[in-house]
């Protein structure tokens, strides 16, 4: 830090273009994220299932055995090099399928992560922001449903609905937006006492707009941090419901589906369970991983900030 | 219309003290206690006082962040003492703060544009184009360069951090300005940058500012009057030049002779020393009668009754029971 005032001669030297200002910071940022090896590991995993998701179509050596066609010269193989996860009970390439599965997997994801957040985010402004009855009503209703284990909320929803990808995914949010209104109605109760937030009532802000763009902005690291390590938890949950056969249906590639119809032929034919299997838990703690090591990156901001 | 800008009439704002499971008031807070004020337009008035005396709460009363217990404000000939949401929305662009940190009254999560454009949004003031143009205007009022703009303000210094907040304040062209303690976060070579600064704006924009610190040595070059403030009253009120050279309250007297000097040319400008013991008391239990008398080294039983705020021979008011026996002893010595 700078103890004597700039002038503007001092100023133009330090200041010379804004575009290198920026690119030092997202330079900073990765020289803090790559100092943990952790979350390297953490972001080359997610960016492969990532990848791996978009390409599957011309990544997977096999990709019409995501359908629900059957093989039956090629039921039941060990992992080979034709096959190298081997085959299923009706001969598909498990390989192919865990590639395809990857999509259902992130879309999963993603689309409760996003339901949760466009719910459980402005819950937690106007709980945080407003306080009074309003904020008790809201606050005890997020501590009811996250007095239930969110796999059972999201069992029980999911057996009153049709088992579809669709509706398990909102089965899933259904529990999971409470985190988020908790998680930024904490932010906000202490973001609320900050001077910029008077400073902004003293320019004659109204309510809405102190929240919206005095305070959201600074919840937006915590929130995809939040997200971030969320997503593995999220694709585990659905598995899960996809194991208990509340999920995806066959012939989907579900990762959880998938360990369901291969238990069956446990311990002989071990590939059909584990490959899936191992395919959950590369994702989840690539994701892990990856939250972790970018909230040391949002830590380390704040930090210098304060 | 009138020549004061801005009229305070026994102001007082009392936070109540809470207890218990059912919340029952089991007290006050005191922070400002019967306030009276008159500021004369292009004029300075400095609140001093030490931390805890309720002068920042008097501001932020007279800013209406906060409903008042008692009294009465008067800005600009009228009465802003209850006035809807949207009118004092209006308000604001007649009267604007400094605040008093500016690490934190800037929102790190935005780029200074943002920052100084935020106030004409907010009052739905022009197009893009114009408000930009008005953001620059105001970035080379507080003599920064154009490019900070696009930096987020944790690049900036601490003074030109404080810059930033005054271009802020004087977006909407405010008459009136509080500064709460503007230069308290900021080394001493910037503090004289600011006070320079402050004082420039003043005669060009011809702003009224309401000046509140703790630094007694600030308010010499830069207020007209001064009003000293102790646990949520005024006990010296008197233009500046009087304040410096026949300070008539004690406590004032205390402050004065705690200002640190460097030579004893100074020295000999000061009032003699008189040593501040122990704390400020706290203001939901305060003292009875004169609020000073517990620290004061001249208290007497009489100090037990509350003192009103009197007018002195010099022209100064101050609320003493003792002042000319005082006065009268210091001649003696």
């Amino acid at each position: 830090m700078k103890v004597a005032e700039n002038n503007s001669p001092v100023a133009n030297i330090d200041g010379i273009s804004i575009k290198k200002t920026r690119s030092e910071e997202t330079k900073r940022a990765w020289h803090r994220m790559k100092r943990s090896k952790l979350s390297l590991v953490g972001l080359t995993i997610v960016v492969i299932i990532i990848l791996t998701a978009i390409f599957a179509p011309w990544i997977a050596p096999y990709p019409d055995h995501a359908s629900g066609k059957i093989f039956f010269d090629k039921m039941n193989q060990p992992p080979s090099l034709e096959h190298i996860f081997g085959t299923d009970e009706v001969g598909r390439d498990i390989f192919s399928r865990i590639i395809f599965g990857a999509r259902i997997s992130l879309v999963l994801g993603f689309t409760v992560l996003s339901i949760a957040i466009v719910i459980g985010v402005p819950l937690g402004l106007i709980a945080g922001f407003w306080g009074g009855r309003v904020s008790t009503i809201i606050m005890r209703t997020t501590d009811i449903f996250l007095a239930i284990p969110s796999l059972v909320l999201a069992l029980a929803v999911a057996a009153i609905m049709e088992a579809t990808l669709m509706n398990i995914m909102i089965a899933i949010s259904f529990g999971w937006w409470p985190w988020f209104t908790r998680l930024v109605q904490g932010e906000v109760l202490s973001l609320k006492g900050e001077q910029f937030v008077l400073a902004s009532e003293g320019l004659g802000a109204s309510k809405w707009r102190i929240a919206f763009t005095e305070i959201l902005p600074n919840c937006v690291s915590t929130i995809i941090v939040k997200a971030t390590l969320d997503m593995g938890f999220v694709i585990l949950t659905g598995a899960s419901l996809g194991f208990l056969g509340l999920g995806a249906q066959p012939p989907i590639p579900e990762w959880g589906t998938m360990i369901a119809e291969g238990r069956v032929y446990l311990p002989e034919m071990w590939w059909q369970a584990t490959f899936p299997g191992l395919a959950i838990l590369v994702t989840v703690l690539g994701f892990n991983l990856l939250g972790d090591g970018l909230r040391d990156v949002f830590d380390v901001q704040v930090d210098k900030e304060g | 219309m009138d020549n004061y800008i801005l009229q305070v009439e026994n102001l007082k704002k009392y936070f109540p003290i809470k207890k218990g499971f059912f919340k029952k008031k089991v007290g006050d807070v005191k922070a400002v206690d019967e306030i009276s004020l008159k500021l004369e337009r292009g004029k300075t008035l400095a609140i001093v006082g030490e931390s805890g005396s309720g002068k920042t709460t008097l501001a932020k009363s007279i800013m209406r962040f906060y409903d008042l217990t008692e009294g009465k404000i008067l800005f600009d000939g009228k009465d802003i003492t209850t006035i809807n949401e949207q009118k004092l929305k209006k308000l604001k662009q007649d009267m604007q703060m400094v605040h008093q940190d500016p690490t934190t009254s800037l929102n790190p999560r935005k780029k200074i544009k943002d920052i100084l454009e935020a106030p004409l949004l907010i009052h739905n003031m022009g197009d893009a184009a114009s408000r930009l143009k008005r953001v620059k205007e105001l970035i080379n009022i507080v003599e920064l360069p154009e490019e900070f703009l696009y930096r987020y303000p944790h690049s900036l210094s601490g003074g030109q951090k404080q810059r930033i907040g005054i271009a802020r304040a004087l977006a909407l062209n405010p008459k009136f300005i509080v500064l709460d303690e503007p230069t308290s976060a900021l080394d001493v070579s910037v503090q004289a940058k600011i006070i320079t600064l402050l004082k420039d704006l003043q005669k060009k924009f011809n702003l009224t500012y309401l000046f509140i610190t703790h630094d007694l040595s600030l308010v010499r070059n830069f207020a007209d009057d001064v009003g000293v403030m102790y646990l949520g009253s005024i006990v010296e009120y008197s233009d500046v030049e009087t304040l410096y050279t026949h300070p008539q309250n004690p406590y004032t007297q205390s402050l004065l002779s705690s200002i640190p000097v460097v030579s004893d040319d100074e020295q000999s400008m000061l009032p003699k020393k008189i040593p501040l013991t122990g704390e400020i008391p706290s203001p939901s239990n305060m003292p009875t009668g004169c609020k000073f008398h517990t620290r004061c080294p001249f208290a007497e039983d009489i100090c037990l009754t509350s003192p009103a705020l009197l007018e002195t021979e010099y022209g100064s008011f101050t609320r003493c029971h003792l002042v000319e026996k005082i006065n009268k002893q210091k001649i003696g010595v």
